[in-house]
């Protein structure tokens, strides 16, 4: 029945299917990581300005304070995760391997670690500014990747008027079943989270957005929407990159969104199902963004989980409690497969933007042999931007910025939908990358 | 946990295996012309198989020496030399000297792939080069049809399939026409079921229009061609054919009797569809297979030769370029 609906779910063009190797994971009930001695909170885990940092070395701080405000009105505040003393602000190991400003945090390993918040505030009483003050003092990012800070999200353009609001429970991602987890479990929290924004935005629908291959999540979803309320469940098709806030908006309300234009300047507003869950925690409890869910799964984990890890864990601590790696393992990646990032070192810390710990073994990770391009367009086919993606890797090859920016590199969100069905094994999207950051650099110089 | 940790790899992701090779696309191509090919066998007997393993022999050596010493095995490995030389092997007659053939398959991957700078690089089919190269060269005999022997002579072959090179070679006297020469010259149809089941004459590989047939949906299923190239072709070939056919109904074949005969089937299915010489884009496909579907009809119906479907392709082949260059894909948000 799902099988036969799937064919008819009106989808967004082009993508691909790869396998999806969930099921290690995507049953598993979430447990909490325990308490580790150190904790490593990089001050730069958001888009935008780093944050601030407000404690000082040896100062003794609780689960929950502020430990770094937001530096710039693109920026966040970064809580302790834990009871316990400030030991060090300096560099350290970030996930993407470069070593940068953190605060290090030594738990105390006799406090109760219960939280230490002031009430928030009641939403009802707030005007979208007011929430939007808030959020930033929430320390809440987008979880479906960017990590924008969600406020900045909500301060709309003037004369912007939000229609819907999306919940993006897509998780397109191979093995990531962080947001999957959260919503069979959560389906309550989830829907408050809906309340909250749907009634600050004024939005008139709301709707979330589950790829069909959560029929639990959708099921549970569905029997907590209160009544004669606006909003919907709408499963679609299993397809990569559903969870592209582009694509998902072409698959739910037939729109394109206009090159170079967000959602939120046609009246859309998306959130990942994760930050909505934050948003309603911390109208509940008071909870600043200061644990996060994470997949720790692949075939280089021995038991692989989801497990509910306080920030700044060092990456290390929780593969040692998924039962340590797997001999053989040879890359150790922070996120999704298809966009992830590989880290150098197990010393780094998981930070708000860690969807998954994922280790891969050597067939994972093996090249394939290049072959020259044979111009057979499946990277066109698959490119659900309409690129050319065959033509930006050969121009990336040859560094002819001029002309790649010409064909539209810019529009690129690089889901790697393009080398995953290579037949010839040219890295496109590590090339289209590569080519992008340097054009932004020497726009930075310029 | 002091254990030293495992040396990691920093690579950037994706980290998923590809979906397809490039190697493995080509031997689909050679798994599907099987069926075609053992056909081609059985219908002409052992002479067909000797001119396919020259053909083959004459590309796969010629790529094997041409190539750098350190990339002869990977070259190799990609098979498609030995489907360039299965291909042109396919558009042969049966009984054409086997030196020609081996010559064929040279020129095939001299000319038509590594003189451009090997996989990849080329602007015309190779297989197709291969076959223009010939039919200018040797036109006799390569317009020199045999009947078949249905199987019954299988163990025969044609006295000039080993004739000497540069000698006059000899033909037996079974010579017969192909429908499409039939139907050219002397305005005589042949059934269709004929036609499918290959009950005709013709060069090897373009008699049994069900087993092309069979082979093209197991590339289709296999997504290892886009469909929109032969049904393109054979679409169009059918109403430019239907436009013809109105006007004289005696004079010019059906639109059917247009596709399932002469090498239009593999022309669309197995030459046309060649990624490195056809464009990229799906716009772009449309537009060289209706290109091609066009030219087909005009050659047969104006040409000196009964069959147009080579030299219609390689006009498109030379055009890609130019529908690469103007048929880009929109770009998603913007008009």
């Amino acid at each position: 029945m799902l099988a036969l609906s799937t064919l008819f779910k009106r989808s967004f063009s082009h993508g691909i299917h790869p396998d999806e190797y969930k099921d290690g994971t995507a049953r598993l009930h979430s447990q909490r990581m325990p308490f580790v001695d150190r904790y490593i909170l990089p001050l730069h885990q958001h888009l935008g300005a780093p944050s601030k940092p407000v404690v000082n070395v040896g100062q003794r701080v609780r689960r929950g304070h502020l430990i770094a405000e937001p530096g710039a009105f693109v920026s966040a505040s970064l809580h302790s995760p834990v009871t316990g003393w400030v030991r060090a602000i300096g560099r350290r190991r970030a996930p993407g391997g470069r070593y940068e400003q953190a605060i290090e945090i030594e738990a105390d390993p006799y406090a109760t670690q219960r939280l230490d918040v002031d009430r928030p505030p009641d939403w009802r009483g707030l005007s979208l500014d007011d929430f939007v003050s808030v959020m930033q003092q929430t320390g809440i990012v987008g979880l479906g990747g960017a990590s924008l800070p969600a406020h900045v999200k909500y301060s709309l353009r003037e004369g912007v008027k939000i229609k819907y609001l999306i919940a993006n429970g897509a998780e397109c991602e191979p093995y990531l079943t962080n947001d999957h987890r959260v919503m069979a479990e959560r389906p309550d929290a989830l829907m408050r989270g809906i309340e909250i924004l749907h009634n600050l935005l004024g939005a008139e629908e709301s709707i979330i957005g589950i790829e069909l291959n959560k029929p639990d999540a959708i099921e549970a979803l569905r029997r907590h929407i209160p009544p004669d309320r606006p909003y919907r469940v709408a499963p679609l098709r299993v397809k990569y990159p559903q969870g592209d806030s582009k694509m998902m908006i072409k698959s739910l309300l037939n729109m394109e969104v206009p090159a170079g234009l967000h959602a939120a300047d046609i009246g859309i507003i998306m959130n990942n199902v994760s930050t909505i869950v934050a948003i309603a925690d911390y109208f509940d409890t008071g909870l600043p963004y200061i644990d996060r869910m994470v997949t720790v799964s692949g075939p280089g984990i021995e038991y692989p989980a989801n497990l509910i890890v306080p920030l700044g864990t060092p990456v290390r601590e929780v593969l040692r409690f998924c039962g340590g790696l797997r001999k053989g393992t040879k890359e150790v990646v922070m996120g999704g497969p298809m966009m992830g990032t590989p880290i150098a070192s197990l010393d780094a810390p998981i930070i708000k933007a860690s969807s998954g710990v994922l280790a891969f073994t050597q067939e994972e990770t093996a090249r394939p042999k290049e072959y020259p391009c044979i111009r057979c367009g499946r990277c066109v086919e698959a490119c659900p931007y309409f690129l050319n993606p065959s033509k930006l890797a050969r121009l990336a090859r040859a560094r002819l910025f001029d002309q790649i920016k010409k064909a539209n590199v810019m529009e690129c969100v690089e889901c790697g939908s393009c080398t995953y069905s290579c037949p010839s094994g040219i890295p496109i999207v590590q090339l289209i990358r590569a080519a992008k950051s340097d054009i932004r650099s020497k726009k930075g110089k310029a | 946990m002091k254990a030293k940790d495992p040396r990691l790899l920093v690579q950037p992701s994706p980290l998923l295996k590809q979906e397809m090779t490039t190697a493995q696309t080509m031997r689909d191509v050679v798994y599907a012309l099987l069926p075609a090919t053992l056909a081609a066998i059985w219908l002409f007997g052992l002479g067909a198989l000797l001119v396919l393993v020259a053909t083959i022999l004459g590309a796969v050596l010629t790529e094997w020496f041409f190539s750098p010493r350190e990339q002869r095995s990977t070259r190799l490995q990609d098979a498609s030399a030995a489907l360039t030389g299965l291909l042109l092997g396919l558009t042969l007659p049966p009984a054409l000297p086997l030196w020609m053939a081996f010559l064929g398959g040279v020129v095939s991957i001299g000319l038509g792939k590594l003189i451009w700078g090997g996989l990849g690089q080329n602007l015309f089919n190779p297989a197709l080069v291969g076959r223009a190269f010939l039919l200018a060269t040797f036109p006799i005999a390569m317009t020199t049809w045999s009947a078949q022997t249905n199987g019954e002579g299988f163990f025969l072959w044609y006295p000039s399939n080993l004739a000497l090179p540069f000698m006059q070679p000899q033909y037996d006297a079974v010579s017969a026409a192909t429908p499409l020469g039939l139907m050219k010259f002397e305005q005589q149809p042949t059934s269709l079921l004929d036609l499918m089941l290959g009950n005709t004459a013709g060069s090897l590989g373009e008699t049994s229009g069900l087993l092309l047939l069979v082979g093209g949906i197991f590339l289709l299923l296999r997504r290892d061609i886009d469909w929109r190239m032969p049904a393109g072709i054979l679409l169009s070939v059918a109403l430019f054919s239907a436009v013809i056919y109105a006007f004289d109904t005696t004079r010019f074949p059906d639109p059917l009797f247009a596709v399932f005969s002469g090498g239009l089937l593999l022309g669309a299915f197995y030459m046309a569809t060649d990624p490195v010489t056809s464009p990229l884009t799906p716009g772009g496909v449309w537009v060289f297979a209706i290109g091609v579907g066009f030219l087909v009809v005009v050659i047969r119906l104006f040409g000196g030769f009964p069959e147009g479907v080579m030299y219609a392709i390689l006009l498109m082949n030379a055009a890609t370029p130019l529908i690469n260059r103007f048929i880009q894909p929109r770009v998603f948000g913007r008009k």
